[in-house]
């Protein structure tokens, strides 16, 4: 049955056919980008949720959220991006609007709450996060950050992210604004350091930045500054010191290389550096773009100690996986993209795989790389979700906390692949860590009695 | 007491919540009524932020709609969105009945939810389908008075003048489902017939089954709901609710339905409350397997009596909840030497006036507070925290251990399966608790030792801190 049927038939949200396609097929673009549809249930968050997991890892920046308390209270701290140094990011601070201010308008609260803030905590920048009804109500945050800003004589930057105002990606944007803002200008004729880059879309989760400095500095390569995983206010400042910006996560960051390219002339190219053959080949590209002979040389040497050291453990893996199911549904394309060679590289083959904010170019990577009859969705919801890995036989997802437990009770095994995971999934190390748990989950005896 | 302080204690800035806001609450009572499906009316980011919480909670599936109000929503009204959500879940879902909860966003902008579900169902003509509608703003109030407004929104739409019955209705706050279960088995031994609300002990907590069902069995009938205007008695485990808030306060208005309005039954003096009212309700004396229980929770209590006496606490969350977790503490010689919740609740403040009016230790009683007060008021004080999850930094950042307790448990896994409650629960609390005291105990006691007393050669010094590190050190100041 072709999946339009299948829509019809079983999940009967007309709206979402476009949404879905099936490899091999359809020759049809698949819609995405687009608003959730009412009432489906989509696994997407907002756009103050884009805006907030890019900036939160800056590590010592007051991030105040201004609006109502629920926004805060769900997303303190939910990300494990890890801090070399200060840890104030970790705090959830809120102008907690009530009923009165609603009415009356919150500017004046905003206004005290900034004082309050810096004169408690040091920091050279606030981030003030709009949401839901910042916009409703007619704040004028620039007006009031600006204010703020002259009075302490530190930065403090509005961020556009009112939840209605598109989606998680236009969250994404919302966060590069806040950022480019950042940027000093007059830093761009600073002479760019000498192979340096800035490293774009890592966010530091259980210490994947870390990982992947240790990899650079090894080759010689020096990280002017990470957006954001454990980053500083004076580092992303200087951003315009590096020559080149290679970019991890792309749904969050491509945006930022463009800008940063069209202002800072600072070219940009994608990497990932996740499983063995993309961090390979992201550190060959790297070699490549320095043109350095010595550079390309320790590559050479690294890849291959660590390809000696991992690939032994990950052909025990493969052995055992060998012909299993993966269904993937994560937060962005370049995830789903690297999942998808991840599992090759065990011998799994991916037979579901959608995104909740993947990009149009991603969306197509992904087309070419999976195999015919593949299931390929933007923005699914649970009952979608439910039926292509029955229907599909999928042995095992890939997602975020909120597809956990579906999983569980389709009996399917299951793979944490979001922020609050708390080990690398990162370089070579983390190919080996996917693996293992992919073994844990997919060959635990619990199965057996399901 | 300190009671000087309590109140709103940040003046501008909530410094890490300690609460979340309105829609969570009614959420949570909407999934304990019989195949239940709910919408947020608001943008995306509530339903799916809420829905996340819940899974990491009870580590179930939790299938929340959204209108997903975009800009044009937002400006020219989000009826549209609304009627084509419910659209979406009828379809999807096929559900008994439907909850309708506002966002911060729909009620800024004026939605009027009740009067575009009365359109709906006229329009399509589904004059079966229930729907309950309930305003919710964020900023109107926490997740507790979210939960309280929803359950009285249910009684006031769906109870009727019946016949009177020989059912009790019994409203639960929130409780794990495990708790719930808990109510339910010792109603049975009591032999007593009774409309729980509201039951989320089987949708919440449900156990593995094939295939699986998006819709799944449990909750509290509507026919049930129905019949609550006749019931003998309303047992509402409420102490703490404001009256506009109350349902058992409206059926007792409206239908005359005795009310009582009780503590949580957590610890010994509350739990015999409970027993004592089912016994004078049913008429039939306690059965001898909960007169054991009780027992078992006096031997427990006597165990550990010594241990708990070196317990200062820290209690934090739900009004409800913290009330019972307060009282079990005093009755063990825990001193409580912070109680907080994130909401503005009177009755809780006087209840809690009364309860430590003797207290040997002063005690700073926080409303309306946050995690950054919290912190501040613990710091040096207290050995232990009994809370949710957002405790952690209580132990991550001043060396309090923290068992947890209440809602959202988000770090560590069966949230849903603790028991608290009536004796047997107690017993299982209590003995949480003390192994807690007596863990940190335990973990300290060679440092705290030497460090007071040690006065000889330096020797031992580095190797003792080196094998504690840090947050050994730590601990060992607050125990
Ligand atoms: S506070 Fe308002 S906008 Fe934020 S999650 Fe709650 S209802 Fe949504």
């Amino acid at each position: 049955m072709d999946v339009r049927e299948a829509v019809l038939q079983d999940t009967v949200f007309q709206e979402r056919e476009d949404s879905i396609i099936t490899k091999g097929k359809q020759k049809k673009q698949l819609k995405c980008d687009t608003d959730s549809v009412a009432g489906c249930v989509s696994q997407r968050a907002c756009v103050y949720c884009g805006a907030r997991v890019v900036l939160n890892p800056v590590t010592d920046a007051i991030h105040l959220v201004h609006g109502p308390i629920g926004c805060a209270s769900y997303t303190w701290d939910i990300r494990g991006s890890l801090s070399s140094g200060s840890d104030l990011y970790r705090n959830s601070f809120s102008t907690d609007l009530k009923e009165q201010d609603v009415i009356f308008g919150g500017e004046k609260k905003l206004a005290r709450a900034i004082d309050e803030l810096v004169e408690k905590h040091p920091a050279k920048v606030v981030f003030v996060y709009a949401t839901c009804i910042v916009g409703v109500i007619g704040d004028d945050l620039e007006a009031v950050c600006k204010a703020a800003a002259d009075k302490h004589q530190i930065e403090v930057i509005p961020v556009q992210s009112s939840g209605f105002a598109g989606n998680k990606s236009a969250g994404y944007r919302a966060a590069c604004d806040a950022l480019l803002r950042l940027i000093q200008r007059d830093n761009a004729k600073v002479a760019q350091k000498k192979n340096t880059l800035n490293y774009l879309g890592d966010f530091n989760l259980a210490g994947e930045v870390w990982i992947i400095k240790n990899y650079l500095k090894e080759i010689g390569v020096n990280v002017n500054v990470a957006f954001t995983g454990d980053s500083k206010y004076q580092a992303l400042k200087n951003a315009t010191h590096a020559s080149v910006n290679i970019i991890q996560c792309a749904g969050s960051m491509i945006y930022m290389a463009e800008r940063m390219k069209e202002l800072y002339k600072i070219p940009y190219f994608n990497i990932s550096f996740l499983g063995l053959q993309d961090t390979t080949a992201s550190l060959r590209k790297i070699a490549v773009f320095f043109g350095d002979e010595d550079m390309m040389s320790q590559v050479e040497k690294l890849v291959q100690r660590e390809t000696v050291r991992v690939e032994p453990e990950l052909e025990w893996y493969r052995q055992r996986l060998q012909g299993k199911k993966a269904a993937i549904y994560v937060g962005g394309g370049f995830k789903a993209i690297s999942l998808v060679k991840q599992f090759r590289e065990i011998g799994i083959d991916v037979v579901m795989i959608g995104t909740q904010t993947g990009r149009k170019e991603e969306y197509e990577t992904i087309n070419d790389l999976v195999d015919d009859g593949t299931i390929i969705l933007d923005d699914a919801n649970p009952t979608e979700l439910e039926k292509f890995m029955v229907d599909k036989g999928a042995h095992l997802l890939v997602g975020g906390v909120k597809e956990r437990p579906l999983a569980y009770k389709l009996g399917v095994a299951f793979i944490d692949h979001n922020h609050d995971r708390k080990h690398p999934l990162s370089g070579f190390v983390g190919a080996v860590n996917l693996a293992k748990e992919v073994y844990t989950t997919l060959c635990s005896p619990v199965w057996k009695y399901v | 007491m300190d009671r000087g302080k309590s109140g709103a204690n940040f003046r501008d800035v909530n410094e890490n919540p300690c609460n979340m806001c309105m829609p969570m609450g009614g959420i949570l009572v909407l999934k304990g009524l019989e195949h239940c499906m709910v919408i947020i009316h608001g943008s995306q980011g509530c339903a799916t932020y809420m829905r996340r919480h819940m899974a990491e909670h009870f580590n179930e599936p939790v299938d929340v709609a959204s209108s997903s109000l975009n800009e044009k929503g937002t400006i020219y009204g989000g009826e549209q969105n609304l009627k084509k959500g419910l659209d979406n879940i009828i379809k999807a879902y096929q559900p008994k009945v439907i909850g309708i909860l506002t966002t911060c966003l729909a009620e800024t902008i004026g939605e009027d939810i009740g009067r575009i579900s009365q359109e709906y169902l006229t329009e399509r003509d589904y004059g079966d389908l229930t729907v309950i509608t309930v305003n919710t703003p964020g900023y109107g109030g926490t997740h507790s008075e979210g939960y309280w407004l929803t359950l009285k929104k249910i009684v006031a739409k769906l109870a009727r003048k019946t016949e009177t019955h020989n059912k009790i209705n019994v409203i639960v706050p929130n409780i794990s489902p495990a708790d719930i279960r808990e109510i339910k088995r010792v109603l049975q031994l009591m032999q007593m017939e009774y409309i729980l609300l509201p039951d989320f002990s089987d949708t919440m907590d449900r156990p593995y089954e094939r295939p699986y069902k998006k819709m799944p069995e449990g909750g509290t009938k509507l026919a049930d709901i129905a019949a609550m205007g006749g019931a003998v008695a309303t047992i509402q485990l409420g102490l703490t609710v404001d009256d506009s808030m109350s349902p058992g306060k409206y059926l007792e208005k409206e239908f005359g339905v005795p009310l009582y309005n009780l503590p949580l039954p957590m610890g010994i003096e509350n739990t015999d409350l409970f027993m004592n009212v089912l016994q004078e309700l049913s008429g039939n004396p306690l059965p001898t397997c909960l007169e054991q229980e009780r027992g078992r929770l006096l031997d427990c209590m006597i165990d550990s009596h010594k241990y708990n006496g070196q317990g200062r606490s820290v209690i934090y969350g739900e009004p409800e909840n913290v009330y019972g977790v307060v009282k079990t503490c005093i009755e063990n010689g825990i001193h409580p030497v912070v109680v907080a919740t994130g909401s503005k609740n009177l009755k809780l403040a006087q209840l809690l006036d009364e309860c430590l009016a003797n207290a040997p230790i002063e005690c700073t009683v926080l409303t309306e507070t946050d995690f950054t007060t919290i912190r501040l008021k613990s710091r040096g004080k207290a050995n232990i925290a009994i809370g949710s999850s957002d405790g952690k930094y209580l132990t991550e950042r001043e060396g309090i251990p923290l068992v947890r307790y209440g809602f959202p448990i988000l770090d560590r896994t069966g949230g849903q399966r603790l028991l608290s409650i009536c004796y047997a629960g107690t017993t299982m609390f209590l003995d949480r608790v003390t192994n807690t005291l007596l863990e940190n105990k335990h973990k300290n006691y060679r440092d705290s030792m030497y460090q007071m007393f040690y006065q000889g050669e330096q020797e031992g010094q580095e190797l003792s801190t080196e094998s504690c590190g840090e947050q050994h050190v730590m601990l060992m100041q607050s125990n």
